[in-house]
């Protein structure tokens, strides 16, 4: 006889869908069955079944070749790493739990490490409008049963977050939203015609680039005042068109991903968007909310916070907190050379990082902790595959709209493996002794 | 005739691309998913090739080896999108402008046919560009 888990919470992107069912065999060793996840979530519980996977750290040897190491040596390998290491980077953290996140938290501050989560090549540059300008938010149950007016700026959710507008944004019927769909206007801005736009009432196909120029120009037409023919591509009427619907809603909310964050502008584009909720809510209620990728990047920058006053990019090099992007911040400090030794646990920095970044990982001591097989462990000297987080151990994630939810273990582990975290209490306490702090 | 064009590139998540990731980034599904540029029909006529042929793209960072599709998400002539991988990453514009984000989105690359060049897999790729010996 199978078993069925119900409320499993997904580990694929910030959504943190809570809905998923899993069956699991008798003996609840193996999982056979994911319903009600999307694609992606479903493709992430099944592999964690995969007969090739990695079960054993390996150490990537001078003739190209892998040997399988014990944990204990791979606890071993790490800790020297880092206690040697002048100025060590721990990067990643947003694909594991808040408790993992806090070990290796104290970890940085033993090995005085820059630590950083996947924000710097995600919502960071949004981090940073936020600590200027502040970011006037609210929750997903909000938006489910109060918003009809939803923008969908810079993101593609129908492929990115795939049950967003099934769960929360355009089709569930809320308390206030009871017909749905028809109780709300979509407005995508996207230089492509995405699958999100398709669906869209008005889709406003943004010149790439021009987010700044086009949130500007919105501002204006709420005024009424003069605009020129065409802004970012968009002629003018079209964009009067989009600003009385805005204004002609009860509840509003500006959903915005990397279009805006990655673009020229940056930063910029987010106080822009912030702006742009400012001027709405004096005509109605209106809130912003970045979709965040990684289904754990928000609690990572919410661990960082409430332990070193920073989300994100924080150097701890001199033994307190610093935090200045451009400086601290990732992709600068590796490709400036300023790194020794690398640390990458819960993301892939090896394929989403500019391979001008990438390349000094290549050369360094360096860990990666991941369950799969990444070009991140394809270029790190030290590879330990751990459980999957949110199926083989649970812990505590925060939604994109810093809801924390506990995720659920549903299955065991391959025999003899450990977690992010049990691996990261073993590095602590041997990184202790060499400091001499035990 | 060898013919150049140049389009304005954009990167960034797909569905297919998630699914491959979450499948194993070693096999060859997840070249397929991401080792490819979404391009305009129009943009095709202007570089004078078949769908589905393998292109050289080149940027100021890099050049890459990928396969040229149309576009299921356009019309966006001028315009061209590699999913977020490896594959962009070898060419996207790294400069952070001190916000500690590169420029993944709006890269100037020019295109060039390169059918008889092979797309690498993605770790194979990875590891090549940074001199990773391997077995």
């Amino acid at each position: 006889m199978t078993k069925t888990i119900t409320d499993v919470v997904c580990p694929f992107c910030g959504t943190l869908c809570d809905d998923i069912e899993v069956i699991v065999s008798d003996d609840g060793k193996k999982l056979i069955e994911v319903d009600n996840a999307c694609v992606i979530g479903t493709e992430k519980f099944l592999h964690s079944q995969s007969s090739d996977r990695i079960t054993r750290p390996r150490m990537h040897q001078e003739d190209g070749s892998w040997k399988e190491i014990s944990y204990d040596e791979a606890v071993e390998y790490t800790a020297q790493m880092l206690a040697k290491a002048k100025k060590p980077l721990m990067f990643g953290w947003s694909s594991t739990n808040c408790e993992a996140q806090s070990v290796g938290n104290e970890i940085a501050e033993m090995s005085r490490a820059c630590c950083d989560n996947t924000a710097a090549t995600c919502h960071g540059t949004s981090l940073i409008a936020i600590q200027d300008v502040g970011l006037p938010s609210c929750t997903l149950g909000e938006i489910k049963n109060r918003a009809d007016r939803i923008i969908f700026w810079g993101c593609n959710p129908a492929h990115a977050h795939p049950r967003h507008m099934s769960r929360y944004s355009i089709f569930p019927r809320g308390f206030f939203t009871g017909k749905g769909q028809m109780s709300r206007k979509l407005i995508v801005v996207d230089p492509r015609v995405t699958d999100t736009a398709k669906m869209a009432d008005i889709h406003l196909q943004v010149e790439q680039g021009q987010d700044y120029e086009l949130l500007d120009a919105l501002r204006v037409a709420f005024k009424g005042e003069w605009l020129p023919d065409v802004v970012a591509g968009i002629p003018s009427e079209k964009i009067r068109e989009a600003a009385d619907v805005l204004k002609s809603g009860r509840f509003g909310i500006i959903f915005f991903g990397m279009g805006v964050t990655q673009s020229l502008g940056k930063n910029h584009n987010i106080d822009e968007a912030i702006a742009v909720t400012k001027d709405l809510n004096e005509y109605t209620k209106f809130s912003i909310m970045p979709m965040r990728g990684h289904y754990n990047v928000t609690g990572s920058g919410e661990v960082f916070a409430w332990q070193f006053g920073f989300p994100y990019a924080v150097d701890l090099t001199r033994g307190f907190a610093r935090y200045n992007p451009g400086d601290t911040s990732t992709i600068d400090l590796l490709t400036r050379g300023e790194i020794d030794a690398m640390l990458t646990i819960g993301s892939d920095p090896g394929a989403h990082f500019p391979i001008s970044a990438v390349k000094p990982i290549a050369n360094m001591p360096s860990v990666c902790i991941d369950p799969h097989l990444t070009p991140t462990s394809g270029v790190s000297k030290l590879h330990v595959p751990v459980a999957f987080n949110g199926v083989e151990t649970g812990g505590n994630c925060y939604r994109m709209d810093n809801v924390p939810i506990d995720c659920r273990k549903v299955v065991e582990p391959p025999e003899g493996m450990l977690t992010d975290e049990e691996f990261l209490i073993k590095v602590r306490d041997r990184l202790k002794q060499l400091k001499g702090a035990a | 005739m060898t013919k150049n064009i140049s389009l304005n590139l954009i990167s960034g998540r797909t569905i297919q691309q998630g699914v491959a990731i979450e499948g194993g980034k070693e096999k060859p599904l997840y070249r397929t998913a991401a080792g490819i540029i979404e391009m305009d029909e129009s943009d095709f006529k202007k570089l004078g090739v078949w769908k589905n042929t393998n292109v050289r793209v080149t940027s100021p960072y890099g050049s890459v080896v990928v396969k040229a599709i149309e576009t299921s998400q356009g019309p966006h002539p001028g315009v061209a999108f590699i999913p977020m991988g490896p594959w962009a990453n070898s060419i996207i514009d790294p400069n952070t402008y001190s916000t500690g984000m590169p420029t993944f989105k709006g890269t100037p690359v020019t295109l060039e046919v390169a059918a008889n060049e092979p797309i690498l897999l993605g770790i194979e790729l990875v590891q090549k560009l940074c001199g990773v010996k391997t077995a």
